[in-house]
């Protein structure tokens, strides 16, 4: 605002600085309390200082950055909506919104790492366990002293989860539990599993698995391209005694398991929304700078179509998410309104993260722009937490009654 | 330790800044308003004395109520409470009478805020504060270390730093590096919610100055870029474009 020297809040961007601000063409800002923009701002702070700095080198070499666990525990990333009596944040789920999309925004991965942390782990221990198990883990999940996993795909067994060969016997004081997951966020680094498997009778139980318990055992997957700074792997189960006291008492059936990844495919909605968000921001900034036949290459019809484009994509998913938030809300969404969001914002994500990198023409490929490592990043993201095509079947089935997946 | 934290709500210092009311007035149409960029290092270096030391921090804004975001932003990142003095900020004189006035009523250890606002960019709230209170002032403050009731401070001065020793209370303007800018954490945010912000009217409606207009820098003009090898062409348009020679 004036001359003299002044600390300096936002720089340009192109030479690895983050200067990112979301659109809001529709003001929906309007819609928002002044919390949820604190909360907004505070994340999207956070992510600059933390994340965009870093994100690139450890996405190109394959590499979790685990010091950012603390830091999100710090920041109160991990179970934001529960209760403040286990360490959650007390906030809404427009607030949790916000902050996955702006995490995302970051990376899809560091996302992941948050979503698999507050939906898959802790909440299935705040909802389905016991006091016991809630007083002992989830302080310690929310500050990140302890990571944890989902198992719940199978490597025979992924869109039809039901089908699960992991079981465990009833012995008289453990559960014997046998079979191995696959695809699973953090399965290398996790101190604690989420495990769902087949009791004697063939109904799915919740168990929580420790790291150190004999018979456990964890590989990565490795050579992925696509959410490189997040690990992924396996979880082996031979004869591992699980104590009874480890078995989410609440839990019951397939349905108990899928509603934590409604939580999940909950936070991903707003999450790749994030994603679209950073990559159309990169590809407006770069059209108004990059000069080819004496002009920016904003100033031609196709590049302001793809822009347009985007643009539209972005606003329809906000108000997607926006009116899914206060539906969570007043627990009033189905799985059905979140495999619609869930699966829309994925596919506009990827659309938008296309274009833009075709803006970018060959600058589009390199890590100095985030938005290939974004479209490899969503690779993955339209594929877990149900693929693509099952949740078009889920609202398949929502609209005509009949399930076309069995 | 009982420190007071005065904060301003300023334009991002990103905005496009216009005027309206015949140059009078700035437009605040439209405009992300923040917290002074130096009054937040004075409230990080607050927050981390309270948790070293014990005590409180009590946040201070004069400012209508629109400001009150910026205050519960203050509140999240860890101030215990807040003021507010119900009143336009006008000049540097009549926010100082309304610190002063708060500060008497409370008697603080310390009353930080930054080394000047980032709008209008005064930097006399501090001495004149100090002045009102008969305590002495010192800006602008780069670090603190509070040992009893001495104050160590190091002060940025011109091509150097100067280190410094005083009683406390005292009135500091902050600066960078005294405190990383804290980001307000999830619980913050919602404990803030609960946490007290009082509202109060101003004790005096003395401004010792007004207004009569504002003007902005001219636009910058069009670069013309000239190649090293072309001096001549470069001293022709110097002469008959530009004119400066």
């Amino acid at each position: 605002m004036q001359a003299t020297t002044q600390p300096q809040r936002t720089k340009s961007r192109g030479n690895g600085s983050d200067s990112f601000e979301s659109p809001d063409f529709y003001q929906l800002d309007d819609l928002l309390t002044a919390e949820h923009k604190l909360v907004r701002s505070s994340m999207r702070t956070f992510v600059k200082r933390e994340i965009s700095p870093i994100i690139e080198e450890y996405a190109q070499r394959a590499e979790f950055p685990a010091q950012l666990v603390p830091k999100f525990g710090q920041i109160g990333a991990f179970g934001p909506t529960l209760p403040v009596e286990y360490g959650g944040g007390g906030l809404d789920y427009i607030s949790y919104g916000l902050m996955m999309q702006e995490i995302e925004r970051g990376d899809s991965g560091m996302r992941s790492t948050v979503s698999v942390q507050s939906s898959l782990v802790m909440y299935p221990i705040y909802r389905y366990g016991s006091e016991e198990q809630k007083r002992r883990l989830l302080p310690r999940l929310a500050k990140g002293d302890l990571i944890g996993c989902f198992g719940l795909t199978e490597a025979n067994h992924g869109s039809n989860p039901g089908g699960m060969e992991t079981g465990f016997i009833e012995r008289s004081d453990y559960f014997l539990l046998n079979g191995s997951k696959l695809w699973i966020t953090h399965a290398p680094i996790a101190d604690i599993a989420i495990v769902w498997a087949k009791n004697e009778q063939g109904k799915i139980r919740g168990l929580i698995v420790e790291r150190g318990m004999e018979g456990f055992s964890t590989a990565e997957i490795e050579q992925k391209w696509s959410l490189r700074a997040s690990t992924t792997g396996e979880l082996i189960f031979q004869d591992v005694k699980v104590p009874k006291e480890n078995l989410l008492p609440e839990a019951f059936g397939l349905k108990s398991a899928l509603s934590c990844l409604d939580q999940a495919r909950y936070g991903i909605a707003w999450g790749a929304l994030g994603a679209a968000m950073d990559c159309y921001e990169s590809a407006r900034r770069y059209a108004l700078e990059r000069i080819q036949f004496d002009k920016p290459i904003a100033s031609y019809q196709l590049v302001q179509k793809k822009l347009a484009e985007m643009l539209t994509d972005i606003t329809l998913a906000q108000l997607l998410c926006w009116r899914l938030g206060m539906l969570k809300n007043e627990d009033k969404a189905t799985s059905a309104q979140i495999s619609m969001a869930k699966r829309n914002n994925v596919e506009v994500a990827l659309r938008v993260a296309r274009e833009a990198r075709q803006v970018l023409g060959g600058m589009g490929i390199i890590g100095e722009y985030p938005i290939m490592r974004h479209l490899m990043n969503l690779e993955s993201v339209v594929t877990y937490e149900g693929t693509h095509d099952i949740h078009l079947l889920i609202l398949g089935q929502e609209i005509t009654g009949i399930p076309a997946f069995k | 330790m009982k420190i007071l934290v005065c904060v301003t709500s300023v334009p991002d210092t990103t905005t496009k800044i216009t005027f309206t009311d015949n140059n009078t007035k700035f437009n605040k149409a439209g405009v992300q308003f923040i917290t002074g960029p130096y009054d937040d290092y004075a409230l990080a270096r607050a927050v981390e004395l309270k948790e070293k030391l014990g005590g409180t921090v009590t946040v201070l804004n004069v400012g209508e109520a629109d400001t009150e975001p910026v205050i519960r932003k203050c509140l999240a990142i860890g101030a215990d409470d807040a003021i507010r003095v119900n009143a336009d900020p006008t000049d540097a004189f009549f926010v100082a009478e309304q610190i002063a006035a708060i500060a008497k009523e409370n008697k603080y250890d310390l009353i930080l805020m930054g080394r000047e606002s980032i709008d209008y960019n005064g930097g006399q709230v501090h001495g004149i504060v100090g002045e009102l209170l008969g305590m002495p002032s010192i800006s602008p403050v780069m670090q603190l270390d509070i040992d009893g009731d001495t104050a160590r401070i190091v002060r940025e001065i011109e091509g150097g730093k100067e280190s410094l020793e005083a009683k406390l209370p005292l009135v500091l303007g902050c600066q960078e590096p005294i405190a990383e800018w804290k980001i307000p954490n999830m619980r913050g945010i919602m404990t803030a919610r609960t946490k007290p912000l009082k509202v109060v009217e101003p004790t005096s409606k003395d401004t010792l100055t007004n207004v009569s207009g504002y003007e902005l820098p001219a636009p910058r003009g069009n670069v013309k870029m000239i190649p090293a090898d072309q001096v001549e062409t470069l001293i022709q348009l110097l002469r008959t474009e530009a004119k400066v020679i």
